[in-house]
């Protein structure tokens, strides 16, 4: 037993470890300047997609229910901070105290929606819980895109039509725009504060999974019924697992909103396609595995986003070009070989067997 | 008046949703998973139709028997390559993940092959709109063939099942697969069926999708085919019927939330009926309860 405990933790301290490598290289790089801009402008995208990653693996790969409504979460995160730090720009001058202030809003009010979203939606299971999960994501997206807010003399006022309907007085500011979203949003996050949500996030659904919670919830995912006959509560882990997850990628859509300053809800950032995204990094990753939710976002970002980008520029390629230009057409196949080779009975049995002509080799 | 119009609209929305929603609703009877990709199957449907006629110059009726065989073969081959690997994977969501990924893939396929700006989609129905009540109530040809369509192919479908040995191959194969092999019933063959008059009439539907709303892109299939599992889901998956009545009244309640509620919620107002649907009646109108074995 002690065995296996240690080696969980070097399991974990290597994941640990990987992050702050990571980190001290490229700070190292930022110092003496052998960094592109291009390069530098991926190093908080990256970070939020890893927070996106691991939280959604924590979903599917340790709860074992598929979440097509991640970026909803991420939305909700987004726009509650964003908001919040648009009202508090005068009254928090010091920008770290508020963006600390921000992360715990966006983190709280994701976590409240997936508590309201998680107590109807995981009384359902597999097709029916995807499906639902992804309305839930197009519907927050939706309402975010009607919805406005502002703020004068008298205090807030708040419409679903437009933004004369709110009757502010002149001096009043329009905070939230219906699809223009939220401009002016001071650029609060940093690569540092970001490289720590990273090892936050990682230390959270890591204890998560290794505690007697986590156990819980993975023997719910290996066989509900079994577990729902020693007596352990389906709906209270199932609905910890699915808070967390929704509650950690609010903190992602925290980091994306002071990433930029202008923040709207299209497709592209948090509909259904960038669910998608999410999930291909998970699946390729490794479903389940949180050091290759780590790895999966900056490995796929890096080579197909950058590299592929550079080469380009260097001299043109037809195949390069052709995979940089496609990058979600690669995205597709990957995600269909992956899953075809790791779920796949006849794949599992043939890997089985070179495994095994392995062991005995080593054994002779 | 506009009500009415908005009922007709609705109607053939909704029709358009019905016969995609026979798609999903018997490969869900068959191999228990929610096709992805049935929706990008649509899409791609419309596209062959689109360069048969602006291409080749071919006739309407010629070029949707093309479309239709195109997306048979395509539904055969996806199923075999992506789908039967995985039929019996130990994870229910493998399949599921593929399915995303083979939607994910028609979708980029189609933007490397047609390109990403909207393609203007001339309806293959070339006929006058109907006028009555002196101008004011217009049914165009569309809504009436499109109506027409769904009423056949559910009359089609159901004598098909009930009446002829492949179509009962298929009720057995959706009871018990083990059994029905046992009866010798091919089975991958049934599922292959399954699979091809799903993506014949996803064809038909595709056409009949971009008739009514002209612009195609490659993103056109996906929201039509969530929300016609939405509609599978609201009739009762697995019931021909059920799909038929659950698409044509998402279709009424899709326009009529369009008209008096809010355009941009539209979307909004037809997932949340499929929540309320889950919540208060999971198996929707017309479904079977089915008991879990342990």
């Amino acid at each position: 037993m002690k065995m296996k405990m240690n080696k969980t933790a070097k399991q974990n301290a290597v994941t640990y470890g990987m992050v702050i490598a990571a980190f001290a290289v490229m700070q190292i790089m930022i110092s003496t300047g052998h960094i592109s801009s291009s390069l530098e402008g991926l190093l908080i995208p990256f970070c939020y997609y890893v927070i996106l990653a691991v939280s959604l693996n924590l979903v599917v790969g340790v709860l074992g229910e598929l979440s097509l409504g991640h970026a909803g979460f991420m939305c909700v995160g987004a726009f509650a901070s964003a908001f919040f730090t648009k009202c508090m720009a005068e009254t928090i001058p010091n920008s770290l105290v508020r963006f600390l202030l921000a992360l715990v809003i966006g983190a709280v009010a994701a976590g409240i929606f997936g508590i309201l979203i998680g107590i109807p939606v995981l009384r359902l299971r597999g097709d029916y819980l995807a499906i639902v999960t992804l309305a839930f994501g197009e519907i927050i997206k939706n309402l975010v895109n009607v919805l406005y807010i502002g703020k004068d003399s008298k205090g807030f006022h708040f419409s679903m039509k437009d933004s004369f309907s709110m009757g502010m007085e002149p001096d009043g500011m329009i905070i939230v725009n219906g699809p223009q979203g939220i401009s002016g949003i001071s650029r609060d996050s940093t690569f540092v504060i970001a490289v720590i949500l990273v090892l936050l996030t990682l230390f959270i659904v890591l204890r998560l999974i290794q505690s007697r919670d986590g156990r819980a919830i993975q023997a719910i995912r290996d066989n509900r019924i079994a577990a729902e006959s020693v007596g352990i509560n389906i709906t209270k882990y199932k609905l910890m697992a699915f808070t967390v997850s929704a509650a950690l990628a609010g903190v992602a859509g925290v980091l994306y909103a002071h990433n930029l300053s202008t923040l709207s809800a299209t497709s592209k950032n948090f509909g259904y396609n960038m669910s998608i995204m999410i999930l291909v990094y998970v699946v390729l990753g490794g479903i389940g595995s949180i050091r290759g939710s780590v790895i999966a976002p900056v490995v796929l970002n890096l080579v197909l986003d950058y590299f592929l980008r550079k080469f380009q520029m260097m001299g043109s390629n037809v195949v390069l070009q052709f995979l940089s230009d496609n990058r979600m057409l690669v995205y597709a196949v990957l995600l269909i070989a992956m899953m075809l080779f790791s779920w796949s009975p006849k794949m599992i049995q043939w890997r089985e067997r070179v495994f095994h002509r392995n062991t005995e080799k080593e054994a002779q | 008046m506009s009500f009415l119009n908005y009922l007709i609209s609705g109607i053939s929305l909704g029709s358009v949703y019905a016969i995609i929603a026979l798609g999903y609703t018997m490969v869900y009877g068959i191999a228990k998973m929610l096709n992805f990709a049935h929706g990008d199957v649509i899409m791609v449907g419309a596209y062959v139709v689109f360069t048969a006629v602006s291409t080749w110059g071919l006739p309407a009726v010629p070029s949707i028997l093309i479309s239709m065989a195109v997306c048979t073969v395509l539904g055969i081959l996806i199923e075999k390559i992506a789908y039967k690997p995985l039929r019996n994977a130990a994870s229910p969501l493998a399949v599921l993940i593929t399915a995303i990924g083979v939607s994910y893939f028609l979708q980029n396929l189609a933007l490397l092959v047609f390109g990403s700006n909207t393609k203007s989609f001339t309806s293959v129905v070339p006929f006058p709109a109907l006028q009555l009540a002196g101008g004011q109530l217009t049914i165009t040809s569309v809504t009436i063939v499109t109506i027409l369509a769904c009423i056949l192919i559910v009359l089609g479908l159901t004598a098909f099942i009930n009446k002829t040995k492949p179509g009962q191959a298929m009720l057995a194969v959706s009871e018990d697969k083990g059994a029905a092999q046992l009866m010798g019933i091919n089975v991958n063959a049934t599922i292959s069926l399954t699979f091809a008059i799903g993506s014949a009439l996803a064809a038909i539907a595709g056409v009949l999708l971009c008739s009514a709303y002209p612009s195609l892109t490659p993103y056109t299939g996906s929201m039509p085919g969530i929300k016609a599992f939405v509609a599978a889901v609201f009739g009762g998956i697995g019931s021909i019927p059920g799909a038929m009545i659950g698409g044509i009244l998402l279709g009424i309640i899709e326009i009529f939330g369009k008209a008096y509620i809010s355009a941009q919620m539209a979307d909004a107002i037809v997932f949340a009926v499929l929540i309320v649907v889950l919540l208060v009646k999971p198996t929707g109108l017309l479904g079977k309860k089915i008991q879990e074995k342990v």
